[in-house]
């Protein structure tokens, strides 16, 4: 207030009908000061306790830092005190809604170190998994996303396919979040009767249901409004930072390492890799969305595939890796997984590193909101889609 | 300001309301305040649960269902629950200012009830400048709005009612526009006036009667559109954003003081599409230039019969509910708008829109 009664004066009109002449003193910018408003760690946006720093200007953002660590839980530690069966339990709970998706990538470390045969069957039953798995995530991203930009019914859509879903995995692995059917050399236990046909049925639904999301969040005009042009990400800044996923793939970099580096049985199917044009926010969601049409395709094909045999191989009664280490990335819903997995030759792993892509997305966030107006700040902590969990380890 | 509208209501008080029919001074007087305070609320209430049930069955779930037949109690169970809770103040508050400004936002939405037509004679005031009136007193609640977020002393809070400040300041003039455009339609600002001139309105050069929105049929669109903005209704909510600003204005507020808030949406809620209503949807009136059953002519007081008069009450009831029903409607479909889409929409839409409308409606009045 002080700084506007020294700077600028009114003064009044000297004669009827002259108006008003305003004379600015010193010089005619309106000075303001800088607001910092903390996102979180506990705000509706976040789904989680992630924190970012805002330093706005009016409603403009001038910077944005985001504050990780609130839910570090030790995950790297742990590993080192649990044998190579027990990490199953552990890692899928890290990014929580793809718990399937980092077992198999612990299960693949260990088995690429002991050189085990996994059996053909088991690793189609994995790929099976792995897509409903990430139908599941990425089904919720659709919601939460669209509840960010303050649309509220889609959520409810999404929690209906999402039973689904759930349900079906729940009858081959008796877990809803948490499944722990991986183990090294294959799963826990084979599929229960009937499940393939009440697979086939799930993705008939879900397939059908796929367009209610096109049409009532991608298609709707207020959210193009809302997400068209907002956080555009180039390409080499989202690989400088080591982005991946639907946030790279909205750049127009169709990398996904179940196409460019395929494991499992990815090289025997075709899987379409959609991508983006200009990697807004809009471009992030629309390779969401089309990522679950993807899965469903390949779902359908591994259906057609699904051969007979065993799904374990016997296993010692200490699993133990030899000495050395090994690198696996997996394409998990959100981007890519790198386990770095290192023994020392005893029963726990010596170092278990990882790569998630949660932590690296997360990352373009200062680049993309610098610039934007807060209400676009909420629509690009949206779209770079992240579990806090996977951010804090 | 007082002294013309206490002028207005002893002199030129048009049409009688049924409350008038009893003897004395007193008696009216008490009676039409229990008439304006029932309304006041209960019927934000039924609206509030049409918006839970309709929105339940939106999104494939069955809204609430425990509390009273059919769950039609959860809002005063709510209330009840409101009650019970804990007043916070926080400590860097500005405690006066911070603990009137829900009153300041309720106050004007209960006085605006004091002139809306449920039915024939079922009023508690005929203004002459009823309209005018009703209008004012909904500009008066974005006080309230930007007392609390700046008493709140919460960065959130402040960011709201500004946002809040500037989409009502905003929106207030294509609502007071198109809402002029019928009373020059009308040729009246009285709401029961304009009620009674919908009986017996012709369109332009036939013989058909109607109702004001099928001339006005764009003014309308504008004031529904500009009604859902001023009450900060979804897709028109950024004041409240709850996904960026927690929960705007009332991030700070708990207890019997953020029910007030609330309550104040819903009641405005009530009182905007009662406005539609009375303006665009022809009042209590069944069919265009059909008197109601239990009816002769134009459907004052004195030409109703009580089931008449009932049948009056519902038919608006209706109506209003049909508009909240619209309302929630929108909140279950669409998104959020950015702030700064908010005031282009406005700006550059709906101001010129309401002008043209306004010019066209009236050259049109002076031609036929």
């Amino acid at each position: 207030m002080s700084d506007l009664d020294t700077k600028e004066r009114i003064q009044p009109a000297t004669a009827p009908g002259e108006g008003i002449a305003v004379q600015f003193v010193g010089d005619a910018d309106f000075p303001t000061q800088d607001m910092s408003v903390s996102i979180g760690p506990a705000h509706p946006a976040t789904h989680g306790v992630f924190r970012i720093v805002l330093e706005l200007d009016g409603e403009r953002v001038k910077q944005a830092t985001p504050v990780v660590g609130y839910m570090h839980r030790g995950f790297e530690k742990l590993a080192e005190h649990r044998d190579f069966r027990q990490i199953m339990a552990l890692v899928n709970r890290h990014d929580w809604l793809s718990g399937f998706s980092n077992e198999l990538g612990v299960a693949l470390a260990v088995e690429q170190m002991m050189e085990m045969e996994v059996p053909d069957r088991a690793q189609w039953i994995r790929m099976l998994m792995a897509e409903w798995n990430r139908i599941l995530n990425h089904l919720m991203f659709v919601g939460s996303y669209a509840l960010e930009l303050g649309a509220i019914t889609p959520m409810f859509y999404a929690f209906r396919e999402r039973d689904d879903i759930q349900h079906l995995l729940e009858s081959a692995t008796g877990g809803r979040l948490h499944f722990t059917y991986n183990q090294p050399g294959g799963l826990k236990i084979d599929l229960p009767k009937g499940f393939l046909k009440e697979s086939v049925q799930v993705s008939q639904t879900v397939r059908t249901r796929l367009p209610d999301y096109f049409d009532l969040v991608l298609g709707n005009e207020i959210f193009q409004g809302r997400t068209k042009g907002v956080g555009p990400l180039p390409p080499d800044v989202a690989l400088s930072v080591g982005a991946t996923g639907p946030t790279l793939q909205a750049t127009g970099v169709a990398e996904d390492s179940r196409v460019t580096e395929p494991y499992l049985k990815y090289g025997e199917i075709d899987v379409e890799v959609p991508v983006g044009e200009n990697g807004d926010s809009f471009d992030r969601f629309y390779c969401l969305l089309h990522r679950i049409r993807t899965s469903l395709d390949i779902i359908d094909q591994i259906h057609d595939h699904m051969p007979a045999g065993p799904v374990n191989t016997k296993l010692p009664k200490m699993v133990k890796a030899p000495e050395g280490a090994t690198y696996v990335r997996t394409e998990n819903p959100l981007g890519q997984l790198g386990y770095w997995l290192e023994s020392d030759g005893g029963r726990t792993p010596w170092r278990l590193k990882m790569r998630t892509p949660s932590f690296s997305n997360v990352q373009t966030m200062p680049y993309l909101m610098e610039g934007a107006l807060l209400p676009d700040a909420i629509s690009i902590l949206g779209s770079v889609f992240f579990v806090v969990g996977d951010i804090d380890r | 300001m007082m002294a013309s509208l206490t002028h207005a209501t002893t002199t030129v008080a048009q049409t009688v309301s049924l409350f008038d029919g009893f003897d004395g001074f007193v008696l009216p007087v008490i009676l039409k305040l229990v008439f304006v305070l029932a309304a006041f609320f209960v019927l934000p209430l039924v609206g509030g649960y049409l918006e839970h049930k309709v929105m339940g069955r939106m999104q494939h779930r069955r809204g609430p269902v425990e509390a009273g037949p059919f769950g039609s109690l959860q809002l005063v169970a709510d209330g009840i629950k409101f009650i019970q809770k804990e007043d916070l103040i926080p400590s860097a508050a500005d405690r006066w200012v911070f603990a009137i400004a829900p009153g300041v936002a309720l106050v004007p939405a209960m006085l605006v009830f004091l002139v809306i037509p449920f039915g024939p004679g079922v009023f508690a005031l005929d203004f002459e400048l009823g309209l005018f009136y009703a209008l004012a007193a909904i500009s008066v609640s974005v006080l309230g709005v930007l007392m609390g977020g700046w008493a709140s002393a919460n960065k959130f809070s402040l960011i709201g009612g500004l946002r809040a400040g500037a989409q009502l300041v905003a929106y207030e003039l294509p609502l007071i526009i198109a809402a002029i455009t019928v009373a020059v339609q009308a040729g009246t600002l009285s709401l029961v006036g304009i009620v009674e001139s919908q009986a017996t309105f012709q369109l332009f050069g036939t013989g058909i009667n109607v109702w004001f929105v099928f001339p006005q049929i764009v003014g309308f669109a504008i004031f529904f559109v500009a009604a859902m903005a001023e009450l900060s209704r979804p897709p028109f909510d950024m004041p409240i954003g709850d996904s960026e600003l927690v929960f705007g204005y009332m991030t700070e507020y708990t207890g019997i003081k953020y029910a007030m808030y609330m309550l104040t949406e819903y009641a405005g809620m009530i009182s905007m599409s009662a406005l539609m209503v009375v303006l665009y949807l022809g009042g209590w009136q069944l069919l265009p230039g059909v008197p109601l059953p239990g009816c002769e002519a134009g459907g004052g007081l004195f030409d109703c019969s009580p089931t008449g008069i009932a049948l009056g009450v519902a038919i608006t009831i209706a109506k209003i509910m049909a508009l909240v029903f619209l309302m929630v409607w929108a909140r279950v479909a669409y998104p959020r708008l950015r702030e700064d889409q908010l005031q282009r929409v406005c700006w550059l839409v709906l101001v010129p829109l309401s002008l043209a409308n306004l010019a066209v409606v009236t050259i049109a009045k002076v031609v036929f």
